[in-house]
């Protein structure tokens, strides 16, 4: 019979249990600087310092931001078709060779804002393409999409790995990488927006793939709740026998959602090779793919919340290098397990503590009570 | 003087906003069968969950035998010899019987010894009760009103005084009810006490000694069954008098608007479902097809509304072919006038996560009025919506409600008026009032019969035999997949039960 439905109120489902994670997860990460024998509090001050304190630290921390933004978008789109993309590092890998071939081809001749909408073909194009396959495999074949995505993965790695040691290395370099691309490949920073608010910059990344990275982030929230398409998607996600019902073709939802994610994944390799190294090296991405289904998660799937949680893993990682620095003690790889707490307390344990927290609302008020886990939902 | 097995005192919960019970007070005597009716959504689960540690009162009282009880556990209520038979059976379908019954009551970390004691117990039980059930046979292979037995014989393995059965009767066929009431009556006389929660009024008055009545989470009556009626339990569940039986006319049949011919349709595995079906149905008519549960009359309703792919056979809709055993496509047979009330609204008929608004173009979507190019129009559909809501009173009216939100009876509501709203010559529908409170019911066949009025050809599944015979013009019987009988609306409920039940099988195939 029926199933009593009340939830928690929004503020405590999109605010509070996310901030609760994110405690834990930095009380947790405490503990182990307590046990290298460092002053947690200082640790905590020089992380957020180092993020926020200067205006070359935000410019970093926007920057990794970006990348973020476009793999949190990428596995959020896939996710709302119910699809588990996990193969966002490997198209954004693909993506970067598209970037590369066009960059390589016209750097000399053209100006960035004629090369800049024609690499953002490519990346889109070449990352979707690297979706399409393990998406036609899921809808044809019915082979596990997160199966095939991580296999394609280590295929693109090791595709890039051929091209970049091979045919894309100039004749002589020793390094693995393509040759720098010229001036004409190379995005225009956006630091002066900071610096317009008094803030001095050294030299940082921040570039014009931040804009970028917004308005993809606003068009996928119309994709998702505006279009006819985004309605298909979200109704196979939900429920493919009611999307069967409804007369919606599984294998063109499937390709469809597969390849708007692989376009995004592939989008977020601007941000580094145009805007920053300005050449396609080995590994360019870095793990940054596997951030992104980190940060969708703890976005809600939701592109203001992956906005968000793209900023604080930016945060992470630009705060994080900082305090490497500061605190001699604190290694590289601490700062990769602070990262592995926030990934597992918000994202692999995010209803950990809501059970708690609605017994906590029902005996407080009866009104807000929730029985079961809510999913979130869109504008 | 007869002794309380259970009482309730003043038992309030609330969800939310909702008062599921409200100062609820029971009494249930030891050794009587005692029924508890009301409409879906009037409380009675919730007041029984709460007896059977699933959920804490937020106030009041419980009693087990005369004393004060703190049930905050399912293991809570077991030890006070409480058991309980869900309405979806909790079994393990590939584990025997004799493990399904163990299950959760190991006596230590090997099952050899648990499996010997449990044996010769159930051997006991078997014999006391008449529960005979092979305790080796796989749950998978069993029929339904086997697995229910099973169930029972749980409930009494872990030493159940107090039984409590929720819908027991839903997944039966009449035969096979039958059989489970003797049984209910044979504990009786054993002395186990029974509380039976149900809808159907007619399995009250066949078997309880008691029954109490809920509505909107009030108890608002108990009465001896003896001394009461159908029609007054009906008014009491209800709170005004309901129409047990609608009115109608005669059918004034017409020309042929969906005809099917020889269809056969597979499950995933290869069994046979739909074997050799050939039906027609009319303009002006409603066609009934009555069976059990899991006959195939799923599986028919999927290949003609092109949500399955059949075998083999031809469906003609209008006189034109549907690719039935091809590419038959549900949006195109929208576009052809065929409409489909799926019988699993919560799956196929309804996104439960989308708003209502959204679920009111599931499968219009791709209908210009609600598109601005790939945009969705979301004036167009929000206004859409509200005039559905307000035609069908669908409650609460608001279209920005999440669809689970909803009750069985206003979700089917939102299902109909998507699809009558869209004037189909052809309107197939399961299970029209599954999990549908009988005001719902009411409102529901009522909108059925004025579609048929209009000249619209309606094709109806449902296991509720009562509502076959008293919507239908035709009634079809469906029995391990093939057509077995047909019948006038005036067929006895015995008849079409041994037609069910594919007793008269070579006789009725006509």
């Amino acid at each position: 019979m029926s199933t009593p439905y009340a939830k928690l109120p929004a503020w405590a489902d999109y605010g509070l249990i996310p901030l609760i994670n994110l405690s834990v997860a930095f009380i947790v990460a405490g503990l182990v600087v307590v046990l290298v024998g460092e002053n947690p509090f200082r640790a905590a001050v020089i992380l957020v310092e180092g993020a926020f304190g200067k205006g070359t630290g935000i410019a970093f921390t926007l920057f990794y931001a970006t990348t973020f933004i476009f793999t949190g978008l990428s596995v959020a789109v896939a996710a709302h078709c119910s699809l588990f993309n996990i193969g966002t590092e490997g198209q954004a890998y693909i993506g970067g060779l598209g970037i590369a071939l066009v960059c390589l081809s016209f750097d000399a001749t053209l100006p960035w804002w004629l090369i800049f909408p024609m690499a953002i073909v490519a990346a889109a194009a070449f990352g979707a393409l690297w979706g399409l396959i393990p998406a036609y495999l899921q809808a044809k074949r019915g082979s596990h999409i997160v199966i095939t995505t991580i296999m394609f993965n280590f295929i693109a790695a090791s595709v890039m790995v051929y091209l970049l040691v091979g045919p894309l290395k100039p004749a002589g370099s020793q390094a693995p990488q393509t040759r720098n691309f010229l001036s004409g490949a190379e995005l225009p920073k956006l630091n002066w927006v900071i610096e317009l608010f008094g803030a001095k910059i050294r030299s940082a990344p921040l570039n014009v793939c931040f804009l970028l990275a917004l308005v993809m982030a606003f068009l996928v929230w119309l994709l998702i709740w505006r279009t006819r398409l985004g309605y298909e998607m979200r109704t196979y996600g939900h429920s493919p026998k009611a999307a069967r019902y409804a007369g919606i073709s599984e294998t063109r939802i499937i390709i469809t959602a597969m390849m708007i994610s692989g376009a995004l994944a592939g989008m977020m390799a601007l941000n580094p090779v145009m805007g920053d190294q300005h050449n396609v090296a080995i590994d360019f991405v870095s793990g940054a793919g596997y951030v992104g289904i980190a940060v969708a998660l703890m976005g809600r799937l939701h592109p203001v919340g992956i906005v968000l949680a793209a900023i604080l893993f930016g945060m992470l990682y630009q705060g994080g290098a900082e305090l490497a620095f500061e605190m001699p003690a604190i290694s590289r790889d601490m700062i990769v397990i602070i990262q592995g707490l926030v990934i597992l307390f918000a994202g692999a344990l995010e209803h950990m503590f809501r059970p708690y927290i609605q017994a906590l609302f029902a005996s407080v008020s009866p009104k807000t009570v929730g029985m079961e886990a809510v999913k979130g939902k869109g504008a | 003087m007869a002794q309380a097995a259970i009482e309730l005192i003043g038992i309030n919960k609330s969800f939310g906003a909702v008062r599921a019970n409200r100062d609820i007070n029971l009494e249930v005597t030891r050794g009587t069968i005692h029924g508890i009716v009301g409409e879906n959504g009037a409380g009675k689960s919730t007041l029984m969950s709460i007896l059977y540690g699933f959920y804490q009162a937020d106030s009041g009282e419980i009693r087990v035998g005369g004393k004060p009880a703190s049930i905050k556990t399912s293991n809570d209520a077991i030890a006070l010899g409480i058991g309980m038979v869900h309405q979806h059976f909790m079994l393990v379908d590939n584990f025997s019987v004799l493990e399904n019954i163990i299950l959760g009551a190991e006596s230590n970390a090997l099952l050899k010894s648990s499996i010997t004691k449990a044996r010769s117990e159930l051997d006991r039980l078997e014999r006391e009760y008449g529960l005979e059930v092979d305790p080796d046979a796989l749950i998978e292979e069993l029929p339904v009103g086997l697995q229910q037995r099973v169930e029972i014989l749980k409930a009494l393995y872990r030493g159940a005084e107090i039984l409590i059965l929720d819908e027991p009767t839903g997944v039966l066929t009449p035969a096979e009810a039958d059989h489970l009431f003797r049984i209910l009556k044979q504990l009786k006389e054993q002395g186990k006490t029974v509380v039976l929660i149900t809808h159907k009024l007619r399995e009250i008055m066949a078997i309880t000694d008691t029954v109490s009545v809920m509505r909107q989470g009030t108890m608002v009556a108990t009465r001896e069954t003896s001394k009461t009626t159908v029609e007054e339990l009906a008014e009491l569940m209800v709170g005004r008098r309901v129409l047990l039986r609608v009115e109608k006319g005669e059918a004034e049949a017409g020309a042929v608007k969906l005809s099917v011919r020889n269809l056969t349709v597979k499950d995933q595995r290869g069994v046979t479902m739909v074997d050799d079906v050939s039906l027609d149905v009319r303009a002006g008519e409603i066609v009934g097809i009555a069976g059990v549960a899991g006959n195939g009359q799923s599986e028919l309703l999927e290949a003609i509304s092109g949500i399955r792919r059949a075998v083999s056979g031809t469906v003609m809709l209008d006189g034109k072919p549907i690719d039935v055993t091809g590419v038959a496509d549900p949006g195109e047979l929208r576009d052809r006038g065929l409409a489909h009330v799926p019988e699993d609204r919560h799956h196929v008929g309804l996104v439960l996560a989308f708003e209502e608004h959204e679920n009111s173009i599931l499968g219009y979507h791709d209908k210009q009025r609600f598109l601005k190019g790939p945009f969705l129009n979301v004036d167009a559909i929000m206004a859409d919506a509200k005039d559905k809501i307000a035609k069908y009173d669908i409650r609460p009216g608001n279209p920005r409600l999440k669809t689970a939100n909803f009750s069985g009876g206003n979700q089917q509501k939102i299902v109909l008026a998507r699809e009558i709203e869209q004037d189909p010559g052809v309107l197939i529908v399961g299970q029209p009032t599954r999990g549908v409170d009988v005001g719902a019911i009411e409102f529901i066949h009522k909108r059925l019969i004025a579609m048929r009025d209009q000249g619209k050809a309606v094709l109806v599944v449902s296991v509720e035999l009562d509502e076959i015979r008293s919507l239908c013009d035709r009634i079809l019987v469906m029995f391990a997949g093939r057509i077995v009988g047909e019948r006038g609306p005036d067929a006895t409920e015995g008849e079409l039960g041994l037609l069910m039940a594919g007793v008269e099988q070579q006789e009725a195939a006509q």
